[in-house]
């Protein structure tokens, strides 16, 4: 599904350059469980950015499903991102003022589905992650656990093949963090791609596939018959 | 995206932060109110300029002795020419089927008593004429006799001011005055209505026109009044004037020619300059509100950045993020111009209420350029934070706490 080819990413700081990925070469097959894990500044984050194509690399290629990604436009990086990728972040991302409904509505309005459409699939997303009652509470008046998964909601609201997780858990309690984790689990059970950076070690023994990082190479890439 | 979810994502985003919003709504609706109550106040002065002239009459034309390189100003009083303007002059001017009055003046000053008030005026020399040319209103009495202006009768028509002045509330007609070395009986005299542009007529005495060439011992018209039949008339009649008057002075055009219509036409432009003099200056304050919109919106941005680097994330282009932020840049100057219409037009009827003599007319291009620039403004100072929006990075934006 995802073949990544020589991948480099430097920043430069001051007089030095960071290299955030060197040389990242990956092969990702659809419905991989793969955790990505390593300290701080290991290239983790980039790494997941890059798959997402929020960021580009300075070398290197980027093929999902045999076609190059590296030398799209912006506005087709775009559109790439709404078709084929969700993504989770640490922080929920979900806008203060919008409801949940309309946190969820969000993408489908982006694309400019018509507003009946939309309804719908809000209404049967919200009722699939046990929230059907909470649509109209904004952010601040839902829990960590319902915010993420009102996150979660949105990004698969698409059904984008490939799901990108940035510490899912890491603003949780334990209790709701299981919660989040089973959804996830779930959606990966359907065939899902799913990719989840964490410092959990925890979380990261649960994947199939347990990449390590350091200083933006891989470093370890173990792959285990099932999921424990 | 749909216009209307752009518009409603703009709508939640500007509601979210109401007191920010009023605020710019205020500093853009006094911006467009400004511009409106002032061009109110220009427009309303040049109407008033003008409607004084009309009531003056356009369809005049006076002419004075020798010729003048002008076309504006008011004249003068006495003239000099090579050849005498006289009253034949006038007279054969009367023969034009373009002209329907014909009023000759001579104009001078000596004292008019009556028992022992005395008070020096203007004395005018006129003919039956000058009433039906300058449409003056009388009081009480007759004007002059419609009869041949040759006639030098001991008669005369007095301005309210005059009639005041000499006689206080006593019955003035009938009564014999002395202008200068002569007497003159009072047939008439003009209501306090009789003034118009440039020509204050309450103070002063009307008498036969060869009475006034006795008076002050000349032969010559100060000048002539000419009403000519309706407005499309008017270049029929300055075109017979000037030729009756060549043919009768042996080929010489000496005379000047001064049209209402073209003093109004200065006039009228110089208050449209005035009036969008005001405009441009009302309009600085609306550029004040553009530079306040995008301060704030610049704020805005950086506020929102991890709300960016989400719609990025979810699949919005640079353009779309620039569609967002420039359409709420739009909706508050729109609300604020469309708010600012209506606190000027309520200002100006305020004005016209408080003030009632002072004129004040709303034009309607202004409410239609006062919008346009609003919306320019909106367009020009929101471009900037929407461009900065769309243009920052999705990662550094969704790192941003």
């Amino acid at each position: 599904m995802i073949k990544l080819q020589d991948i480099c990413r430097f920043f430069k700081v001051g007089d030095e350059t960071v290299h955030a990925l060197d040389k990242v070469t990956l092969d990702i097959s659809r419905g991989d469980y793969i955790s990505i894990m390593g300290a701080s500044g290991s290239g983790k984050s980039t790494l997941l950015n890059m798959l997402g194509l929020l960021d580009m690399p300075n070398s290197g290629s980027y093929q999902f499903e045999g076609k190059e990604l590296t030398t799209l436009s912006e506005e087709k990086r775009a559109t790439f991102r709404r078709e084929n990728v969700g993504f989770i972040f640490q922080s929920f991302h979900l806008i203060p003022r919008l409801t949940a409904a309309g946190n969820l509505e969000l993408p489908l309005m982006l694309m400019g589905m018509a507003p009946k459409e939309r309804h719908t699939k809000v209404k049967d997303a919200l009722a699939n992650i046990g929230l059907a009652d909470r649509a109209n509470h904004l952010p601040k008046q839902l829990s960590g656990g319902q915010q993420q998964r009102v996150a979660i909601a949105r990004a698969m609201i698409l059904k984008p093949p490939l799901l990108l997780a940035d510490e899912p858990t890491g603003n949780l309690d334990t209790h709701s963090g299981n919660d989040v984790v089973k959804i996830l689990e779930e959606l990966n059970a359907s065939g899902i791609t799913l990719i989840v950076v964490t410092h959990d070690l925890e979380l990261g023994e649960r994947a199939t596939r347990k990449i390590k990082m350091l200083d933006g190479k891989i470093i370890e890439d173990v792959t285990s018959e099932k999921p424990i | 995206m749909r216009i209307l979810d752009t518009l409603g994502f703009g709508k939640i985003a500007l509601t979210a932060n109401p007191t920010r919003t009023l605020l710019i709504l205020l500093a853009m609706s006094i911006g467009v109110a400004s511009v409106i109550i002032l061009t109110s106040l220009g427009e309303g002065a040049r109407k008033y300029v003008s409607a004084q002239f009309e009531t003056l009459g356009s369809e005049l034309l006076f002419i004075l002795p020798g010729k003048r390189e002008t076309t504006g100003g008011l004249p003068p009083l006495l003239g000099t020419s090579p050849k005498d303007l006289t009253i034949e002059d006038a007279l054969s001017l009367k023969r034009s089927r373009a002209i329907a009055y014909v009023a000759p003046v001579i104009l001078g000053a000596a004292p008019v008593s009556f028992a022992s008030r005395e008070r020096e005026v203007v004395i005018f020399g006129s003919s039956s004429d000058l009433k039906a040319a300058l449409d003056l209103p009388m009081a009480a009495g007759h004007f002059l006799p419609d009869d041949d202006p040759r006639n030098a009768a001991s008669i005369c028509v007095i301005g309210n001011k005059l009639k005041k002045e000499l006689f206080d509330n006593k019955k003035a007609i009938g009564e014999w005055l002395r202008i200068g070395e002569r007497r003159f009986r009072v047939i008439g005299e003009l209501s306090a209505k009789g003034q118009s542009v440039g020509m204050d007529l309450s103070d002063t005495a009307i008498i036969p026109v060869a009475s006034a060439e006795i008076l002050f011992n000349k032969a010559s018209l100060s000048r002539m009044i000419v009403k000519a039949r309706g407005k499309e008339s008017l270049d029929k009649a300055e075109a017979d004037i000037l030729r009756t008057i060549k043919q009768r002075h042996d080929g010489d055009e000496d005379i000047t020619i001064l049209r209402q219509d073209s003093l109004l036409q200065t006039f009228d432009g110089v208050l449209q300059t005035l009036t969008w003099a005001l405009a441009g200056i009302a309009a600085i304050s609306l550029i004040v509100a553009g530079i306040l919109i995008m301060n704030v919106m610049l704020v805005s941005v950086s506020q929102r950045k991890s709300e960016i680097g989400l719609l990025k994330a979810l699949g919005a282009p640079t353009r779309q993020v620039l569609t967002l932020f420039l359409s709420e840049a739009l909706m508050l100057s729109i609300a604020g111009g469309i708010i600012g219409v209506f606190i000027g037009l309520a200002g100006a009827k305020m004005i016209a209420y408080f003030i009632p003599n002072f004129p004040v007319q709303t034009p309607l291009w202004a409410i239609a350029a006062s919008l346009i620039v609003t919306i320019i403004t909106g367009l020009i100072f929101g471009s900037i934070p929407a461009s900065k929006a769309a243009k920052l990075n999705p990662v550094l934006a969704l790192s941003d706490k």
